[in-house]
Order: C-alpha cells, then sequence, then structure tokens
C-alpha cells in the first residue's frame, strides 16, 4: 500500500496539466479540480493507515522514482520520503487543500478565470507535497520554488488591477531573498558533505562537523534564510500582509494553512544541523519571539478583516519558529497543525462575510452578522477561540500551551520567552475578538447580498470539528513524533509544572477577552478615545505601517536602486552607442534627399559621378 | 583621300557627347531627352569609328552597326513607352514624373 506515495502528488499534477491545457465547461473544472485533491487526500490517508498498521523497517519509508540527473557526483533523485513529520504534514496538506477546494467551487463561481484557478491551485497543492515528501534537498527546493511561483500568481489572480499586480510581485520578489540564502546554503552544504540526500546530510552533519562549528552554523543560518522569507517572518514579513489582494481561498490555503509553513517546515526537517549550531537555533528563538510580538501589536490596529488575519498568521508562525528555537520540535510541528485548521477556517470564514457584503473588506463597515450569518459566525467563533487559545476545549489551546510552556522548560527556554509567549496571547486574544466584536455583534450598517451554499458552509463545518478535536489528539501525536523529532523537556525546571503555564495562559486569554469586550462591544468610545489621543495615534499609525517596515525598505533598497537606474541611464557606453544610432539617423536624412524621384537628377548625378572618377584616375 | 587626324574624329565625338549630355540633363521634355540619348550614342560611335581608322582596323565601324541595330530597337521600345505614358498623363513632362505609381 505504500507503493502508491507516488500518486499522492503525481494526481494533483496531471490534473493541473489538463486543466491548464484543455478547455472544459465549469461543472467538469470544479469537479476535476476538486476530485484530484479528493483522491490525493484519500491516497494520503491510504497510505498513513498502512503506515501505522505495519510501520516499515527504520520508521520511514523511501520510495525511490527514478533518478533526475547525475553530474560529477551530484545523484539527485526523484524519491519520495515518508516518516512520521512528512507523513503529518502530507496528511495536513491534502486534507486542508481539499476542503478548501471544494469552498472555492462556490467561492469562485461567478469568476471569469475559473479554469485557470482551479490549475494553479491544483498544482500549488502537487508542489506543495513534493516539498513536504521529498528525500533530498533538490527536490524539496524544485517543491519550494513551485509554491513560490502559485503563491505569486494567484496572488495575482485578479491581474487586472495593477495593485494586485504589485503584491504579487513584492512577495514573488521578497521571498526571493530568502530563496537565494537557501539556495546558497544548498550549495554549502553538497559542497562540505557531498551529499543532498536529507538523512544521508544529518548523518554525515553530525560525523564531520562538531556542535559549534562554523560551517554548520553558516549552513543553518542560510537555510534560516529561506525559511524565513517564506514563513513571512521578521525581516521579510513585509509580502505577506499585501498578498491578501488574491482571492480568500488562496489567502486561506496557501498564505495562512499550508505554504508559509513550508519555513516551519524545513527547519524541522533539518533539525539535527540546527542543534549543531547553537547561535542559530538562537537566531530563530528571537526570530520567532520578537515577530509574533510585532504582528501581534500590527493586528491590533488594522481594519481590514483579511489583513487582521494575515498578521495574526505571522504572529503564530513566530509561536512556531519560537518552539523550534527553544528545542519543542513536536510542538511546532503540532500548531503547525492546528493553525492550518483554524487559520484555514478564519480565512474561509472571512470569505463568507466579504462575499455577502459584496466585496468589504473593512470591519468598520460590517457589523451584526451575527443573525444573518450563523454559520460563518459560529465557525468563526470556534476558529477565533482556538486561535486565541480557550483552554480545555479548543486545539489551539493545547498547542500554544504546549509551546508558551515549552518556552520555559525545553532545552533553550528561558523565562524572557515564556513571557513574550504570555503578552503573545494577550495581543491574539484582543485583536481576534476585537475582529470578532466588530464584524459579527453591534448594529449592521450594510445589507447581506447574499448567503453562502452548502459548498462553502460544509468546509467550514468540518474545519470547526477538526479546529476543536485536534487539540485532543495531543499525547498521540506527540509520541507518533517523538521518533523523528526529540522532546525532552528538560529537568531544569521541575518546579514548572506544565498545569501551572497552562492556567497562567488561560488566565491571560481572558484577561484580554474581557478587554476586547470593553473596548470593542460595550463601550467602543474608550477604543475611539484612545486611538485620538495623542501617544495612541502615534502608535496607531506606526503599527497600522507594520513598524514602518515598508517605509524602511522602501528607503533602504528600493529607493537608492531607482537611483542608481537613474543615474545609469545616461552612462558613457550608453552615450557611444547612442552616437552610432545619431550618426546613422544622419545618414540616412542626407541619403533620402538624393531618392527624389527626378530622372534628370539621377542623370546630372551618374555623369558628375562619371566625371569626377575619371578626372580621380586622370589627376591623381 | 587623306585621312583625317584621329584627334578631330575624338573631338567631335566628344562635342555630340557633350551637347547629347546638356540636352539629357536641360530638356524636360521625354522626347527631346530621348533624341539626345540617341546624340550622345552617335558620340561614342563616332569615337569608335574615328578610332579604328587610326588603327586602320574595320572593327570601329563594325561596331558602329552594331550598334545603330541595338539604338534602332531601344528607341522603338522607348517611343512606344513614351507613347503609353503620354496617353496615361497627357504630358511628357519628365519632372512631372516623380511617382512610380501611375494612378498617384
Amino acid at each position: 500500500m505504500l507503493r502508491l506515495l507516488w500518486l499522492v502528488p503525481a494526481i494533483p499534477f496531471a490534473s493541473a496539466l489538463v486543466l491548464a491545457v484543455v478547455r472544459l465547461p465549469k461543472r467538469a473544472i470544479a469537479w476535476l479540480g476538486s476530485c484530484s485533491i479528493a483522491a490525493s487526500c484519500a491516497i494520503s490517508l491510504i497510505v498513513a493507515f498502512a503506515f501505522l498498521g505495519a510501520p516499515p523497517a527504520g520508521g520511514a519509508y523511501t520510495q525511490v522514482l527514478w533518478t533526475w540527473f547525475d553530474v560529477g557526483g551530484l545523484r539527485p533523485q526523484i524519491a519520495l520520503y515518508l516518516d512520521p513529520l512528512s507523513l503529518i504534514m502530507m496528511i495536513v496538506v491534502a486534507f486542508v487543500s481539499f476542503l478548501i477546494h471544494v469552498y472555492s467551487t462556490e467561492f469562485m463561481s461567478g469568476d471569469d478565470g475559473y479554469g485557470r484557478f482551479f490549475a494553479y491551485m491544483n498544482l500549488f497543492v502537487a508542489s506543495m507535497l513534493t516539498l513536504v515528501l521529498a528525500n533530498n534537498l533538490l527536490l524539496l527546493y524544485l517543491g519550494w520554488e513551485g509554491v513560490g511561483l502559485c503563491s505569486y500568481l494567484l496572488i495575482g489572480f485578479w491581474y487586472r488591477d495593477p495593485a494586485n499586480g504589485r503584491a504579487g510581485r513584492k512577495a514573488f520578489i521578497v521571498t526571493r531573498v530568502g530563496d537565494t540564502a537557501f539556495i546558497i546554503g544548498i550549495f554549502l552544504l553538497f559542497h562540505q558533505l557531498g551529499t543532498l540526500e536529507i538523512q544521508d546530510l544529518m548523518r554525515r552533519a553530525t560525523l564531520q562537523w562538531h556542535t559549534g562549528s562554523a560551517m554548520a552554523i553558516a549552513a543553518a543560518v542560510l537555510l534560516l534564510g529561506g525559511a524565513v522569507g517564506k514563513s513571512a517572518q521578521l525581516p521579510l514579513q513585509t509580502w505577506l500582509p499585501d498578498a491578501m489582494a488574491g482571492p480568500t481561498p488562496v489567502s486561506a490555503l496557501i498564505h495562512a494553512a499550508t505554504m508559509v509553513t513550508a519555513g516551519v517546515y524545513l527547519i524541522a526537517r533539518m533539525h539535527v544541523l540546527y542543534a549543531l549550531a547553537p547561535p542559530a537555533q538562537f537566531a530563530v528563538v528571537v526570530i520567532g519571539a520578537a515577530t509574533l510580538l510585532m504582528a501581534g501589536f500590527s493586528a491590533l490596529t488594522q481594519h481590514d478583516l483579511k489583513r487582521i488575519l494575515a498578521y495574526s498568521t505571522i504572529s503564530q508562525i513566530g509561536y512556531m519558529f519560537l518552539a523550534l528555537g527553544v528545542g519543542a520540535w513536536p510542538a511546532a510541528i503540532f500548531h503547525l497543525m492546528t493553525h492550518a485548521f483554524f487559520k484555514a477556517l478564519l480565512f474561509l470564514g472571512a470569505g463568507i462575510v466579504i462575499e455577502s457584503l459584496g466585496g468589504e473588506h473593512d470591519i468598520f463597515r460590517m457589523g451584526g452578522l451575527r443573525k444573518e450569518l450563523p454559520v460563518a459566525f459560529w465557525t468563526f467563533l470556534i476558529a477565533g477561540c482556538s486561535l486565541a487559545g480557550l483552554p480545555l476545549v479548543t486545539a489551539g489551546a493545547f498547542s500554544k500551551d504546549w509551546i508558551i510552556w515549552g518556552a520555559y522548560t525545553a532545552a533553550n527556554g528561558s523565562i524572557w520567552l515564556w513571557i513574550s509567549g504570555l503578552v503573545g496571547v494577550l495581543l491574539t486574544s484582543l485583536y481576534i475578538f476585537r475582529a470578532i466584536f466588530v464584524v459579527f455583534f453591534g448594529k449592521q450598517h450594510s445589507p447581506v447580498a447574499h448567503k453562502p451554499g452548502y459548498a462553502m458552509t460544509v468546509p467550514c463545518v468540518i474545519l470547526a470539528i477538526f479546529s476543536i478535536g485536534a487539540g485532543y489528539m495531543r499525547g498521540p501525536f506527540s509520541d507518533f513524533l517523538t521518533a523523528v523529532l526529540p522532546w525532552n523537556p528538560s529537568a531544569v525546571h521541575p518546579a514548572f509544572s506544565e498545569i501551572a503555564s497552562e492556567g497562567i495562559v488561560a488566565a491571560v486569554f481572558f484577561v484580554g477577552l474581557y478587554f476586547a469586550y470593553v473596548f470593542f462591544l460595550r463601550r467602543r468610545d474608550y477604543a475611539a478615545a484612545l486611538a485620538v489621543s495623542p501617544a495612541g495615534r502615534v502608535l496607531h499609525r506606526f503599527w497600522f505601517s507594520d513598524w514602518a517596515m515598508d517605509w524602511i525598505y522602501d528607503r533602504l533598497f528600493v529607493q537608492p536602486v531607482v537611483w542608481i537606474a537613474q543615474i545609469g541611464k545616461g552612462d558613457l557606453v550608453d552615450g557611444f552607442f547612442r552616437f552610432l544610432a545619431w550618426l546613422n539617423k544622419i545618414a540616412w536624412r542626407g541619403l533620402n534627399r538624393t531618392q527624389s524621384g527626378r530622372l534628370r537628377w539621377y542623370a546630372f548625378a551618374i555623369a558628375a559621378g562619371t566625371i569626377v572618377y575619371i578626372a580621380v584616375v586622370l589627376f591623381l | 583621300m587623306t585621312a583625317i587626324p584621329m584627334m578631330d574624329g575624338l573631338i567631335l565625338g566628344g562635342v555630340l557627347f557633350a551637347l547629347g549630355l546638356g540636352g539629357l540633363l536641360l530638356r524636360r521634355n521625354l522626347l527631346f531627352i530621348l533624341i539626345s540619348i540617341e546624340i550622345m550614342l552617335n558620340g561614342t560611335g563616332v569615337a569608335f569609328v574615328a578610332a579604328g581608322s587610326r588603327w586602320g582596323q574595320p572593327d570601329g565601324q563594325v561596331l558602329f552597326l552594331f550598334i545603330l541595330a541595338a539604338a534602332a530597337a531601344e528607341v522603338s521600345v522607348g517611343l512606344a513607352l513614351l507613347l503609353r505614358y503620354f496617353h496615361q498623363r497627357q504630358t511628357l513632362d519628365a519632372d512631372a514624373m516623380t511617382k512610380t505609381n501611375t494612378r498617384g
């Protein structure tokens, strides 16, 4: 049964190809587009049961399809590697993708580019599954670039608006910075260790490098650069909020649930390397903690519903990085999984809200939608609670408690990381309940244009069930994953029990909920007064512009490049070629004048030419 | 019979050629241009004959006969074209025919 593994990425890829080439009627596109993902999801479940039923020797299964190429000792194979980590990723990706495809069949039904949309989405799923299942770094990089391409294509999906094209280019270029670091890291690893096969690489790295050696640090930092770009972490997070220009299912699938977590997956996959490079791992912690706080503050001030969720995504991936950095590897992957469920659900709910109001994104022009859109309200509420971490009930609470507890007790944990995690919980609870209260409670501002059908509500309900239920799987999940990802909460802080940490997190959650309730439901004038106070106004502007990062990058990189380009326009080399062009033009003008069409003028020119020629021959 | 000095013959040919060229450049009527070309042709013919007699060879005169025959054929074609042109344009002004397309 495990041999079916290759079909998991192959089916979506084939269907993407068919959708891109063949012109089909809408109904056929919807069926083909979502059934291919359904098939992929079903096969991944079959493979998962086969894997769990009879674990292969060594706890991992490798399927070699063929050798990609063979040049100078570099023999990357098209080979898939299935171990507990990639198994979980595969199922999460295939399952969430399937639900979002079903949702899209209705969401995109009024759109002209229906076939194009599903072709891109299927290609994305195929690339993401390749990324997750790749057994060597080069194939992983292929999937990595594939998802980047699909992200670019789908952000700029409504390409008639130049702003969407700009957002797509920004996403592509900013992630390119990280990808360049990543490919250099791959070169470095191959140069030093002579292989790209991930498991082989880890084995050789531990043999060849001692802990803290310069090469290990360099390689780990370069790979971290790639992860930071793809996962929208500080300092490359600026592309993700703008990426919300794409259709909402795209935001749900690519820019929340799956692609942006690729960086987390990469670091978890290469965790042996990070264990060899403590400074690089410390950098992961710092990036994660800083990003989760910065994005949390930014999310507080946004009034575009999708941008709130985008900053929330950045912040939650910050939590995952924090967990990776402190060495709580399974906690990061567990949060990745629960986050995929509840964040996809939040976006799908936001999509219903936005579409029912005819494309309205501003939360302050929504309001009172609780009665009109009950399914969207309840599922959004469940997902919001899961995101903020409503204790004991929701999946998000279990995963986040684990991370926050790990931030203190894991190998590299410290009290400061624990505190930043707590502040993050307060912010999360504030911004998500702000959104919920403003959108679904209060007075209704605009009428609901049309209500969602079953294709949109059923995926939401299923995701809502998982947003709650996934949390109870923590025990078996942890046991299953520790085979590949070590998890040993150190005995350094035995006094600090997990229950105590969870209790404090829960208290902080309710504090955030209470403040959101006071400021955005009960007494909205308090929030307004806070926003117009001098300090409030400065902070609001600062956070609203994402800590002025775009402004800084514009000054630091974009404008100098534009300036140099302006100077370069009139350089010496160009001058020479422009002179040639000028010379040609002059010659052309002169010769053009001789072609007058006057017969006698031609005769004169011939005669004069002959005379001059004879004169030259005679007298010179 | 006294031989005519070669130089005289060549001068005559040169003068004829120059007159023909002058006519070609100065006249605007196509018919006169055609006549001027004939005069130039005859100028060269005189030069051939003079040069031939200088060396006591008949080649110059033979060549001139060929030139005359070719010129006769050429003139008949030229006149025919001239007539066609006159029928279409009602003019023989060379300066008026700066465009090749007859309709313009």
